[in-house]
């Protein structure tokens, strides 16, 4: 059975020094010789015998991308028993995701959540003992996949979407209520409507597209939340490391979130940081939908940073906050160092310890004085780099998927363009109109179902 | 007392469109076949409006016909007006709809029915679906006549438990005061199969001596018709045609409305069944459509030899003195005389997805379903779903494999798999935008898609395949040697191509390089391609769309391919989804209840994931 050729990066990004693209399929070789060039620039990857390999560069067109080593595979001596070429990339995770998008565009689809095991399995690669494991893979990816693919997704990004969906959904629902009921619906002249809402959604879908190529589709990063009681000192942290000489990546447009975002980088590790409103029990309503909300973006950290508010007792709102801490990673912030010490690092072991054995590590810092802030920064980089704490992989491969989408999207309403251009008749234009609004629908988790029936019967008064 | 009366292969509930296609195919494939109605005289009665195609409705007539049943022809024999709506838009998009004297296609199905062998027709109600051990035996009727047979299609339109209303006056009667089927829902419940209530209206007609035409616009069919039927040539069927005309409601009507909605059983609750949103009562458009200023009425011919006129776009359960007002306030419509007033009606009919796609009961072995029984609407979906019903009663009989058209071979295809899998709450029209991939689904390509199938059953006999056969080899020889011919660019080329407003040639090109260009048709070329032989207007237009549409119809095409993988992926009937590993709980519930026969069919089931997908080719490639 003839199969459509799969891409994904099949190893962990977080802290590898070389990560491996693989792609598998009828196509891989004529794709890694369309991206490959050797030293001397002559050989042909697709020419070379099976299990060797090749030192060379990836290329996309003229532009080299990275310094790798790749290894050929025929099938069906493989993993997936199909043809399969692992590219081993040197250059870091920005690096390691552009090979990968270099192979999207010369052919390649990027793979779904587990989409290699299951070929394995389903080419007969796997014992059919393996199904439950087979399953388990699929299942646990996709559900990686689904949560940052979900929750990643900008907030800005979801809204742009969403809304250049519906103006497509508006087209194709006049045009295809107008095929259908030509006697009450006329659309003559409508192209020039629709050429222009074309050009604005392609002028719309470009932007997104541009901004796809320095990752801000996606929250990428360890994602770090700041919790604490009111006043404990939690924004001064925040704008305590977002010192003048960091680059700020991007501040968060039109989260829907009452939460405040930063992203920043330090040697090379990409932080997500959400300051969250002060845990404390609460009847005021509002207050109590923020307590929420610092719940749930707690639950989904990589990492969590407590502060503590040295200068006054614990009390019962640190127990909450040490109550959903306890099975997960985080720094404990003594801050207010430089004020009358109420609570010492003892204090704070044994309180903890009510709720879990696990001793989380504790810094002594001043947010307001910029003491102890080195030394979190430490801190943060020794547990990245001994692997303690990680951050969803998934994330990076999402933002190919969603950018390859946005790309089909472009290219749909292209062709939309030229339609109109060509003077083909208007039920053309609306295949791919269609097709624009269920790849974009991929980005963000929508499917087409009855979508346009209900549009045409909800706008269009139709029928006999 | 209970006593048996005669045995059939083949035993057809409802007289209707779908009735009709599924009596005759099984007659024809050679089965004793008996078919039940409630009364002779409707036969294939159009108890709503006079004309059959339209949008996707069209296509799915042509389809038929390729397949070897009669709705095509029988409208060619009966047209009064045809049309072929947008022209002027792709050719996927064409859609051929006619007018049609009413009696006269009841009359003309009635002959064809009554003159087939091995078919019988019975005046009688049926009330009991008899089953024994999940197996169909036969069917008993309202006098208690049983009926042993091997297979039933259920083919009752609205008749189940059909109630007629407006205003506050009811009747339990189906259309036309035709005696409604009052029992055998009792049945099938009984049998433990899920039943709907829905609801379709249909408008007032009026005495045409009454209507005041010089108000309206005049419109006219077609000079040229295209049959419906593919035996057919358009001189075969060439006629005077009549006329319907275009009016519109107004404010007033509008207001009429308004100010009677608190008497339409609609919006008082005494109407529980569902409506279809793409077939509004008129009540319906200026409560939802509230700033649209006029409504479009048509007002089209029931008859060649009736005064009624159907008055289209005015579909109403007001109370008769409503009624009176409302379409008098209607330019034209003044003085109009109401000959049988608007109504609406409930009937049962039920789940489809009870159904496999072969529109055999997953419970009921035996048992199979058309028409609007199955959740539909519309004549033509009726017919379509009649004729493959009345096929697989038949194949079952003979023991041979079930007929199931997929999404990319018809449009009866869509219209089957969107009943058996997504679960309908309203009656459902066929439209083209349901068909994914409509390019390759035309209208006048159906033969080339189905006749070959059509003949594989036995519909079609050899002389019409050796017809088909030939004018596909016509086809494929003109297509290979457009490609070939070439032409210079010369003076003559340059100014046959100017003059169709076409760029000159520098150098040579073939024929069918200039026929792909956007201004420039098949016709067109004819001076310059100077081999060419006549062939037939079909072959002809074959050869353009052909090429003409040749990059898109690939880019279909290629879909297609990947559609097919998991379509042909089957499950077995008995999987157990409870015993699928890792399925997601409401994946699981979904599949349990629908048991679809691909896993092709299964993504398409609404909460079945592509993760789910997945996960079920995994299990059951280790079963």
């Amino acid at each position: 059975m003839k199969s459509d050729t799969i891409a994904a990066i099949a190893t962990g990004m977080s802290n590898a020094g070389i990560s491996i693209v693989r792609i598998s399929g009828d196509e891989a070789f004529s794709i890694i010789d369309k991206i490959y060039q050797s030293k001397g620039r002559k050989k042909k990857l697709s020419e070379q015998k099976s299990h060797t390999v090749h030192y060379g560069y990836i290329f996309d067109g003229e532009q080299m991308i990275d310094e790798v080593l790749v290894i050929i595979m025929k099938g069906p001596k493989s993993y997936t028993k199909e043809d399969v070429v692992e590219i081993n990339c040197h250059g870091g995770m920005m690096v390691t995701r552009k090979v990968l998008e270099t192979a999207v565009k010369y052919g390649a689809r990027v793979a779904e959540p587990g989409e290699f095991t299951k070929r394995a399995f389903l080419n007969g690669r796997i014992d059919l003992s393996q199904a439950e494991a087979v399953i388990d893979v699929i299942q646990s990816k996709n559900h990686y996949a689904l949560q940052s693919s979900l929750n990643q997704l900008k907030g800005s990004v979801q809204k742009k979407i969403v809304e250049i969906r519906e103006n497509i959904l508006r087209d194709v629902a006049f045009i295809e209520a107008a095929l259908d009921d030509p006697e009450h619906i006329d659309i003559d002249g409508f192209d020039k409507t629709l050429l222009s809402n074309v050009e604005s959604n392609l002028k719309k879908l470009d932007k997104l597209y541009q901004s796809s190529d320095h990752g801000r589709l996606m929250k990428e990063g360890i994602n770090t939340v700041i919790i604490g009681k009111p006043n404990a000192g939690k924004s001064s942290l925040l704008n305590g490391m977002l010192k003048e000489d960091r680059a700020i990546v991007t501040d968060i447009e039109g989260t829907t979130r009452d939460t405040l975002e930063e992203t920043i980088v330090f040697d090379g590790i990409l932080l997500n940081i959400m300051d969250t409103a002060g845990i404390r029990q609460t009847k005021d309503i509002v207050e109590q939908i923020g307590v929420e909300r610092a719940r749930n973006e707690a639950e989904q950290a990589d990492l969590i940073l407590y502060v503590v508010d040295s200068a006054k007792a614990l009390d019962e709102n640190d127990d909450t906050v040490m109550e959903f801490i306890k099975d997960r990673k985080a720094i404990i912030l003594r801050n207010k160092i430089d004020l009358k010490e109420m609570v010492s690092k003892e204090d704070i072991i044994l309180a903890m310890k009510k709720y879990s054995d696990k001793e989380s590590p504790i810094v002594d810092i001043s947010a307001k004085l910029q003491k102890g802030m080195q030394e979190l920064e430490n801190m943060i980089k020794d547990m990245f780099y001994e692997g303690e704490i990680s951050f969803n992989d998934e994330v990076y491969i999402t933002n190919v998927r969603h950018k390859a989408a946005i790309k089909e999207g472009i290219d749909s309403l292209e062709q939309v363009r030229e339609s109109i251009h060509n003077g083909m008749p208007e039920d053309f234009y609306s295949i791919d109109l269609m097709n624009a609004y269920k790849v974009l629908g991929e980005i963000i988790g929508e499917t087409v179902e009855e979508d346009l029936v209900n549009k045409i019967f909800s706008e269009f008064c139709m029928g006999k | 007392m209970a006593y048996e009366y005669e045995a059939y292969d083949v035993c057809v509930v409802g007289a209707g469109h779908a009735g009709c296609e599924a009596a005759l195919a099984a007659a024809r494939l050679g089965l004793q076949t008996i078919m039940f109605t409630v009364s002779m005289d409707s036969i294939a009665l159009m108890p709503c409006n006079p004309n059959i195609g339209g949008s996707s409705k069209g296509h799915l007539v042509r389809e038929i016909d390729a397949l070897g049943g009669e709705m095509g022809k029988n409208i060619d024999k009966t047209y009064i007006q045809s049309k072929m709506l947008n022209k002027s838009k792709g050719p996927a998009v064409y859609s051929l709809r006619a007018q049609a004297d009413k009696q006269d296609y009841t009359t003309e199905m009635r002959k064809v029915i009554e003159n087939t062998e091995n078919l019988t027709v019975k005046q009688a109600e049926v009330t009991k679906i008899l089953v024994e051990d999940g197996k169909v035996t036969g069917v008993q009727t309202f006098s208690d006549a049983i009926y042993p047979c091997q297979t039933v299609v259920l083919c009752t339109g609205v008749y189940l438990k059909a109630r007629c209303v407006y205003g506050d006056v009811s009747n339990y009667t189906g259309p036309n005061g035709l005696s409604a089927a009052n029992h055998l829902s009792e049945s099938l419940r009984e049998l433990g199969i899920e039943l709907y209530r829905f609801k379709t209206g249909t408008p007032a007609r009026i005495d045409k001596r009454s209507i005041d035409f010089s108000k309206m616009t005049e419109q006219f069919g077609d000079e040229e018709v295209v049959p419906f039927s593919f035996t057919n040539t358009p001189e075969d069927i060439k006629k005077e045609q009549v006329s319907c005309w275009l009016t519109y409601t107004n404010e007033e009507t509008h207001k009429i409305i308004r100010s009677n909605l608190d008497r339409s059983p609609l919006y008082s609750g005494d109407i529980e069944g569902t409506g279809p949103r793409y077939c509004p009562s008129i009540e319906d458009k200026v409560v939802r459509f509230a700033d649209k200023e006029r409504h479009q009425v048509f007002i089209e011919p029931e008859g060649n030899y009736t005064n009624e006129m159907y008055i289209g776009g005015m579909s109403s359960s007001l109370p008769e003195d409503v009624q009176y007002k409302m379409y008098r306030s209607v330019p034209g419509l003044e003085n109009a005389k109401i000959v049988r007033n608007a109504y609406a009606i409930e009937y049962d009919c039920i789940n489809a997805t009870q159904l496999k796609p072969s529109l055999e009961f997953k419970k009921i072995e035996g048992l199979f379903s058309g028409g609007q029984f199955n959740g539909s609407s519309g004549y033509e979906e009726a017919a379509a779903q009649g004729l493959i019903a009345g096929i697989n009663a038949g194949l079952k009989i003979l023991g041979h494999e079930p007929l199931i058209l997929d999404r990319s071979q018809a449009y009866i295809g869509v219209l089957i798999d969107d009943l058996v899998t997504k679960e309908t709450h309203e009656p459902y029209r066929m439209m083209t935008s349901r068909a994914e991939y409509r390019l390759l689904l035309r209208q006048d390509n159906a033969d080339m898609r189905l006749t070959e199938i059509g003949h594989e059953i036995g519909l079609i006999n050899e002389e019409r395949y050796e017809k088909f056969l030939a004018k596909k080899q016509m086809i494929q020889e003109e297509l290979t040697r457009v490609e070939k011919a070439t032409v210079g660019g010369n003076a003559k080329v340059n100014a046959i191509l100017e003059a169709n407003g076409s760029t000159p040639l520098n150098s040579g090109a073939t024929i069918a390089e200039l026929i792909r260009r956007p201004e420039l048709t098949y016709e067109m070329l004819e001076e310059i391609d100077t081999k060419r032989k006549p062939l037939p207007k079909d072959v002809i237009e074959q050869v353009n769309i052909n090429l003409k549409y040749e990059g898109y119809i690939k880019r279909q095409m290629k879909q297609v391919e990947h559609f097919k993988k998991l379509e042909n992926k089957k499950i077995p009937e008995n999987l157990d989804y409870n015993q699928v590993y890792s399925l997601r709980i409401e994946a699981k519930q979904k599949l349990q209840a629908i048991r679809p026969a691909s896993v092709g069919q299964a993504s398409r089931i609404s909460g079945v994931s592509p993760a789910d997908i997945s996960v079920l080719l995994v299990y059951l490639e280790s079963r």
